[in-house]
Parts: structure tokens; sequence; C-alpha cells
């Protein structure tokens, strides 16, 4: 359907205009929500984020790599409630592998260049977060899902 | 903050805060012409009162649930009342109120008052789409010209600004309503005047009337019209009117009265006056440099300029722009007092009387020739009355649109639908044959041996009582294959109607509590508060609106039987047509059924399931929003009606997923768990029958029959709007 195309452009033009997320992470049952920055794959497959390994939320996704992430066009106004979209994706956390790393690297300080020290810090970890679904909010309440297919 | 501002204190540089009617009329008072004296609430006030009420969000909000362009004009009116509900139902905050007092008390002290909209946009585009922002005459008391302040910014969102959107540069974000008010003269001749002829540059034209110039504006009342040369300043033509009635003040309003017929017999203005108004058109034409259109009133022969605009030369409309006419539709109520005497004395028992003769009428008696020539005649038949729903039963819809309003403006009520409940449905044909399809069901529900006979198909020797209903239902309201079957081929067999009785009768009957008990004590309840003229104006609204609910659907159903008589005759065709195999001299029958079946045949759009698409993704609907138009909330499996064969298959606890809920296919009903539709509009058809079934029901998904497909699980939020697919868990 042309229709997911349009909604993976909107994605894409909400990506490019946010820094930062939201992590939910949780570690026996408890969830934790973090704020980060982040960058994405150009096919939106992939999220991407650095973590030192001595945090909260990266000890929380070893644990169980299930995260949710929180993405939106909010300005903190009241306008926001029919204005903002919002989108929540939902995938597996693990870390990016040594040989994947420049690559990743690029895209993520292109983005956030005044991160660079931080995130090659030998005690950050990259991480990919692989959605496997986007829940896009808009106008409200209208709720749409874009699933990865397996 | 200027919360108001007067004649003296306006520069260019107010301009964009008083609006350009105000504007206008401190241009006019600087060069010297005489004019009521008035002030102008600014646009800083109105934008401070949205913001202090919090209405500017809510109105966003609430316009920006759909798409403008993919709104219905319905849906359109439905939320320009919204919002009008909202400024009646939010009064101003203290601070506020006190300065507008002030200012009411220091000019017009115990003095009747116009309240004008002054908006911005309208400055250029009023003369083309005259009657977008409201304006009210002959208002007294603080309370009341406050009242009228809102209602006045509420216009700012009415219907025909919202369709005109673009045209007017609304913005819904910034846009604002500066408000004019101004000292009401009760002129005894008023009129307007056009410094230069629209259609002929060398003259000017002149209208007057008797009384105020509201009847002159609105269309209600004929104007005198002079014609005068603009060089000489010569009358080159008059052009008398009827005369017959007549605008003035009454009780904070404005009535129509006969003409006393001692003015009947004498123009409005003689000669000398034809000339005063040119002058001061001229005057006004002078003034701002461009040729004006300039309302006027004379009292006690004193002459004084109302407002004055230049004149804007009408945009030609495109063919398939409906706007014009949607707007049409809002009729006054004495408009349609006469169309109900027309549609109920003459129109529905012609109707009636056609479909009635054309089914007694032996088809199969005729000739080849015969049938066609029928089949043809049928067609018109079908044809003429199409075009009657479109020109005189569609407008008399706005009958519920009318009181509707008359209710907000006197009950103020939190919930802006309040009204419909006083509407009552106590005589819908639909309702009644759904009545009659729950006796033929609870006959099969206690009776075994019938159910077993009417599943087996075996119709003979059926207990009387029953086969004795089931006729009159049949020959009252057919036996519902042409709905099922699209009527592009009614079987003209029984099945499907017995098929529903049967689902209905496995089920318990639905609650269908159909809520006569409250009607008396919610009509008795509204109507105390009124008295005297008052009530009986109220009393008749109420009746109007009544019978104009009524009347909405059971249209519908006359025109599905005069439909019948035209298909059957198709049918007929077709029959011979099939024992005769095509041969020539069948050849103009079967051009005649192909001709129709051609524009019967309206594409059905078919369910695209969710595709993985080329970068890999599926997208799919979780949560769609609409309007709530039933409340409840109810949860089942969804039952898409793509093609009419689909009601057919309709089970008992399915939610009814379609284009709209068309008032032939309401027997499907009262087996619905909940009911979502792609029209919109809280006054539609299947809005209203939801409501007298209490079942949850949310219109204008335009995408619904799209996204979702006959077997989803989905849940109905009638209170909120929303439809949810699928189960909360994630995948």
């Amino acid at each position: 359907m042309q229709n997911s195309e349009k909604m993976r452009q909107s994605l894409l033009r909400l990506f490019d205009s946010q820094r930062l997320a939201v992590l939910s992470t949780q570690y026996d049952g408890q969830p934790y929500a973090s704020l980060i920055a982040f960058s994405f794959s150009d096919d939106l497959k992939e999220l991407f984020f650095a973590t030192p390994r001595t945090t909260r939320k990266y000890t929380n996704l070893r644990a169980d790599p299930r995260v949710a992430m929180l993405i939106d066009s909010r300005s903190n106004q009241e306008a926001d409630i029919h204005q903002a979209i919002a989108v929540t994706a939902v995938g597996k956390a693990g870390e990016v592998s040594e040989e994947e790393r420049p690559a990743v690297f690029e895209g993520y300080l292109a983005r956030h260049p005044h991160l660079e020290d931080f995130a090659k810090s030998p005690s950050c970890a990259l991480i990919r977060v692989a959605v496997t679904t986007f829940y896009v909010v808009s106008r409200f309440q209208k709720v749409m899902e874009l699933h990865v297919a397996a | 903050m200027r919360w108001v501002l007067g004649l003296h204190e306006i520069g260019e540089a107010e301009r964009h805060i008083v609006g350009g009617k105000f504007y206008a009329l401190a241009q006019m008072a600087r060069g010297g012409l005489k004019i009521p004296s008035a002030f102008c609430i600014t646009a800083e006030t109105y934008n401070e009162y949205v913001s202090i009420t919090g209405l500017r969000e809510r109105i966003l909000l609430d316009l920006h649930r759909k798409d403008f362009n993919q709104m219905r004009w319905e849906e359109i009116w439905d939320a320009a009342l919204r919002v009008r509900n909202l400024f009646l139902t939010h009064s101003f905050p203290e601070n506020l109120r006190s300065h507008l007092l002030q200012a009411i008390h220091d000019h017009f002290p115990d003095e009747a008052v116009v309240v004008r909209s002054s908006s911005p946009e309208e400055d250029s585009a009023r003369a083309s789409f005259a009657g977008i922002h409201e304006s009210y005459v002959n208002i007294t008391g603080d309370d009341s010209i406050l009242d009228h302040v809102r209602l006045v910014w509420a216009s700012l969102w009415s219907d025909a600004a919202l369709l005109y959107r673009q045209e007017l540069g609304l913005d819904i974000h910034t846009s604002a309503m500066p408000v004019v008010v101004q000292q009401l003269i009760t002129g005894d001749r008023s009129g307007v005047a056009f410094s230069r002829d629209p259609n002929d540059p060398h003259l000017a034209v002149i209208e007057s009337v008797y009384g105020l110039n509201q009847g002159l504006v609105d269309g209600t009342v004929d104007p005198d019209r002079w014609q005068i040369d603009r060089t000489t300043a010569r009358i080159v033509n008059h052009a008398p009117a009827k005369r017959e009635k007549l605008i003035s003040p009454w009780a904070g309003g404005v009535q129509v009265t006969a003409l006393p017929e001692d003015l009947s017999s004498n123009p409005p203005l003689n000669d000398r006056e034809v000339r005063q108004v040119f002058d001061l058109a001229m005057q006004a034409e002078n003034l701002f440099g461009a040729p004006q259109d300039v309302e006027w009133t004379f009292k006690d022969g004193k002459l004084r300029v109302l407002q004055s605009r230049p004149i804007t030369t009408t945009p030609v409309q495109s063919s398939d722009d409906k706007r014009q006419w949607y707007l049409s539709l809002r009729r006054s109520f004495e408009n349609l007092q006469l169309l109900r005497l027309r549609i109920e004395g003459e129109l529905i028992p012609a109707m009636v009387e056609e479909a009635k003769v054309m089914a007694e009428q032996d088809l199969i008696g005729l000739s080849d020739s015969e049938l066609v020539e029928e089949i043809r005649r049928r067609n018109e038949i079908e044809s003429k009355w199409v075009s009657v729903y479109w020109e005189e039963f569609i407008p008399f819809a706005h009958g519920v649109r009318l009181f509707g309003q008359f209710y907000n403006d006197v009950v103020r009520p939190q919930d802006t639908y309040e009204f419909v409940k006083l509407l009552g449905a106590t005589e819908m044909e639909s309702l009644e044959r759904n009545r009659m399809l729950e006796e033929l069901a609870s006959a099969v529900r206690s009776d075994q041996n019938l159910r077993e006979r009417l599943v087996e198909a075996d119709l003979a020797d059926l207990e009387l009582g029953f086969s004795r209903i089931l006729e009159e239902f049949i020959g009252r309201f057919g036996d519902l294959s042409c709905p099922v079957t699209g009527v592009i081929q009614c079987s003209q067999g029984p099945e499907a109607l017995i098929r529903l009785i049967l689902e209905m009768a496995d089920h318990s009957p639905s609650k269908a509590a159909i809520q006569f008990r409250d009607l008396e004590t919610l009509t008795s309840s509204f109507l105390q508060r009124f008295q005297g003229e008052d009530y009986t104006r109220a009393a008749e609204l109420l009746d109007l609106a009544r019978t104009s609910y009524r009347l909405r659907d059971n249209d519908n159903i006359h025109l599905a039987r005069i439909e019948a008589q035209k298909l059957a005759s198709v049918e007929e065709g077709r029959r011979r047509i099939a024992l005769q195999g095509k041969t020539d001299a069948y050849q103009p029958l079967v051009e005649e059924i192909s001709v129709l079946s051609q524009s019967e045949n309206s594409e059905t759009d078919v369910s695209t399931p969710a595709q993985v698409d080329g970068a890999g993704f599926i997208l799919r609907p979780r949560q769609l929003i609409g309007q709530p138009a039933g409340p409840g909330v109810s949860r089942g499996l969804a039952r898409v009606i793509l093609q009419p064969s689909d009601l057919g298959k309709f089970l008992h606890g399915e939610v009814l997923v379609c284009d709209a809920v068309d008032p032939n296919m309401t027997f499907i009903v009262p087996l619905c768990a909940g009911i979502v539709e792609r029209r919109g509009g809280m006054l539609i058809h299947g809005a209203i029958i939801a409501r007298e079934y209490g079942i949850p029901c949310v219109t204008g998904i335009p995408e619904a029959t799209e996204l979702i497909r006959t077997g989803d699980s989905i849940t109905v939020d009638g209170y909120l709007g929303i439809v949810t697919l699928g189960s909360a868990t994630l995948s």
C-alpha cells in the first residue's frame, strides 16, 4: 500500500526533526524511563543510542532486551494536544558489533557532533534497537501501527 | 490591552484589531458623514477571552479531529454548532466583563443596539459571501448584549465561514473577530446604494424598503429600485416593488409584518430623497476612493450611513462547487413551514399513490414493446422523485438544525446534541418496520415447530397469525430482497427476510428501549421556559423539527418503493430475455435494461488486506477517530458492508461497518453491537437510529471500510468517537 510509504516519509521527517527520545526499559517488572540522544537507519528499522555501561538503563536492557522508545514533536504548549505526533517504537536492544561501529558512529555523530567524546569513550556502549513495530499517534487520538515484516 | 476603541481612536495602526467594518465607520465619522454612534470590541479582547476560558485550544482540538477536505457539509455544520455552543456556555471572565460593561454604559445606557461582526477577513470578501458572519439587531440589556457579542465571535467559525475558509483567509490558529456595537437607528425607510452599478459603469443603483433594511439584505422584502446617471444625477429608471411587508424592531429582535395600505401605494423614497441617497453614496465613494456598497436609513427625515464597503464582483462559481447550494439549505422558519405543507399535503401522498398505481399494474400482461415503454416511463418517474428529494426533502431537514440552534440558545446545555432527545421518533417508518420484525421473531422464538419449518424453507401452510403478519410486512415494506441484493437484482423472494427473522429469533430481543417515557416530561419542561407568544413560537419550532426529523427517514423509504417498482419492470424484462435469449426481437429491451444497469452498477471498492510494502513494512490501523454519534461502548467482530449482499450475511452481535446506514437497511440495526460509518454527521440517519436503539455509534471515518476488515475484532467508543482494532497486547 502506498499509505505505508507516506507513513514512513512522515516518520523520517519526525525523526530528522527530533534529537531526543524517551527510552523505556524494565528490571524485574519495574519500568524505567530515560532520556537519550538517538539516531536511526535510513530504512527506519533500527534506532541507535549511546550509554555508559554503568547506567541503570544498560543493566536493564542486558537483563531484558525488550524496550520501547518514544519520539514525538511536542513543544510543551497546549497546542501539542492537537498538533503533536508521538511515535512509540517497540523492539529489541543489543550492542552494535565492533565491525559495524564505524558506520553507525558516522550517522550518530552527524546528528550529535557534541557527543563525540562521550560516545567514543571505552566505557560507553553503542546500542541498536531493532524495531518490530511503530505505534503512531496523531490528531490527539488517531493511532496507526507500522510493523516491520518478519 | 485595548479592550474597546471608539470611532475617534482609529488610525491605520488599529485597522487589524478593529476589522474592516469598524475601520470604514471610523473613516466616515472623520470624513463628516452622518453615522450612528458605535464602539468596537477589538480582536485583542477576543484573543483574551478564548485564552482565559481555554476555548482556543478546545476549538482547535475540535476542528483538528479531521482534515477539512474530508469533511462533509453536515460535519462542518456540526462542528460550527459545537463551537457555537462553546461560546454560549462560557461566560465572560469577570475582569473582561467589567471592561465591556463600562463601554456599553458609557456609550449606550438603556439603549437598543446592533451587534455586528467586523472580521478582518470579511472586509474584502463580504459582498461576495454575504451572511457568513452574524449580526444581531435590537439587542437591549447588559447580559443580552454580552451574549450576542459571544454569538458574533462564534460566527467566526460558522459553517459558511468554514466552507469558504480559503477565500476568507480564515486561519484556525490566528483568526480573531472584532465586534461593532452600534446604536440602533429605527429607520422608517432604509436600503442599500451602489455608487456604481456592477453591470453599467455609468449608473448608480439604489434599493429601498419601508422599515429596517434587514429584510432587503436577506431577501425577505422586495425593494423599489432606481438607477441614476452618475454624471448628471438624473433618475433614469424606477422599478417599483410589490410593497407588501416591512421589518421592524420587536422583542429583542425584528419581525416581519404586513405593510399598512396607505404606504404600499407609495414608493419609500421620493425623487429628492433618491438624489440625497445618491449624493451620500458618491460622498462615500470619494472618501474611500473606490465605488461603494452603502447601507443607509432615513429616520425622521434624517439620512444616516449604517455601513459602507467596496463593491466586489462575485467570483464565478465552478459548477462542481456545491457550497452555495449547501448554504441555500439554511432556510427560515416561515420558508420551512410552507415547505412542510407542500411535502405533507402534496408530495408524499403523490409519491405513495404513484408507487401504488405502479404496483397494481400487470407487467406480465404487457407486450414486449409496451414493457420497454413502461421501463422507460418508470425510470422517468424515479428520476422525477429523486430530483424532488434533493430540491424539497433535503432542504426540509434544516428544520432540525433550526430547532437545535434555538434550543442551545435558550437552554445552553453542556451536550450540544441534547435537543435530539426532544425530537422522539415515534412515527418513523423504519422503526415501525423493525417493530414488526421483532413481532415475527418473537413468534418464532416461542414456537420450535415454526422455527424448524422456516429453517427448511417450508412456507406452505404456516400458522395463520404468523403468515398474516408476514404478508402484511411484505405488503408494507417489501421482502427485503432489494436492499440485500443491492436493488440490482431483486430476487423477489422472502429468503432474506426469513433469514433475518431467524437470526433475530435466535437471540433475545434487542433492548431497543425506544425512550418514549421521557419524551413528554422533556417536552413540557422545555416549553415551561416560555410564555405567551414565545411559547407558541417554541412549540411550533419543536413541531416543525419533529416533522423534519421524521420525514428525513420516511422520505427515503417512500423513494425506495418507487425505485422498487422501476426494478420490478426491469426484472420482468430480464425474465423475458432469459426465456427467449438475446434475439433481435429483444434488442430494444436489452438496450433499455443495459442503459439502466450501467447507472445502477456503482463500483464497490474492494478492501485491500494489509500487505507488506516494498520496503518491508505493514501498515495497520489501531485506533481511528470519527464523531461520537451514539453513546456507549461495545465490542464485536466487524461486518464490513462493501456490497449489498454483505448485509444478508450479518450476524447478531457484529459491528456494522459501512458507508452509511441507508434507511432501507435499518432492519439490520437491532442485530448490531455497534455502528461505524464513513459518512459523518450527528443527524444522519444511522446516528439517529443508533441513538433510538441505544447502540454505540461512531460516524465520519472515511477510511473505515478500507482499513477495517470483516472479522476484525473492534471496539466502538460512542462517547469519544473512537474505534479501536484488535487487542491491547503488543504483538
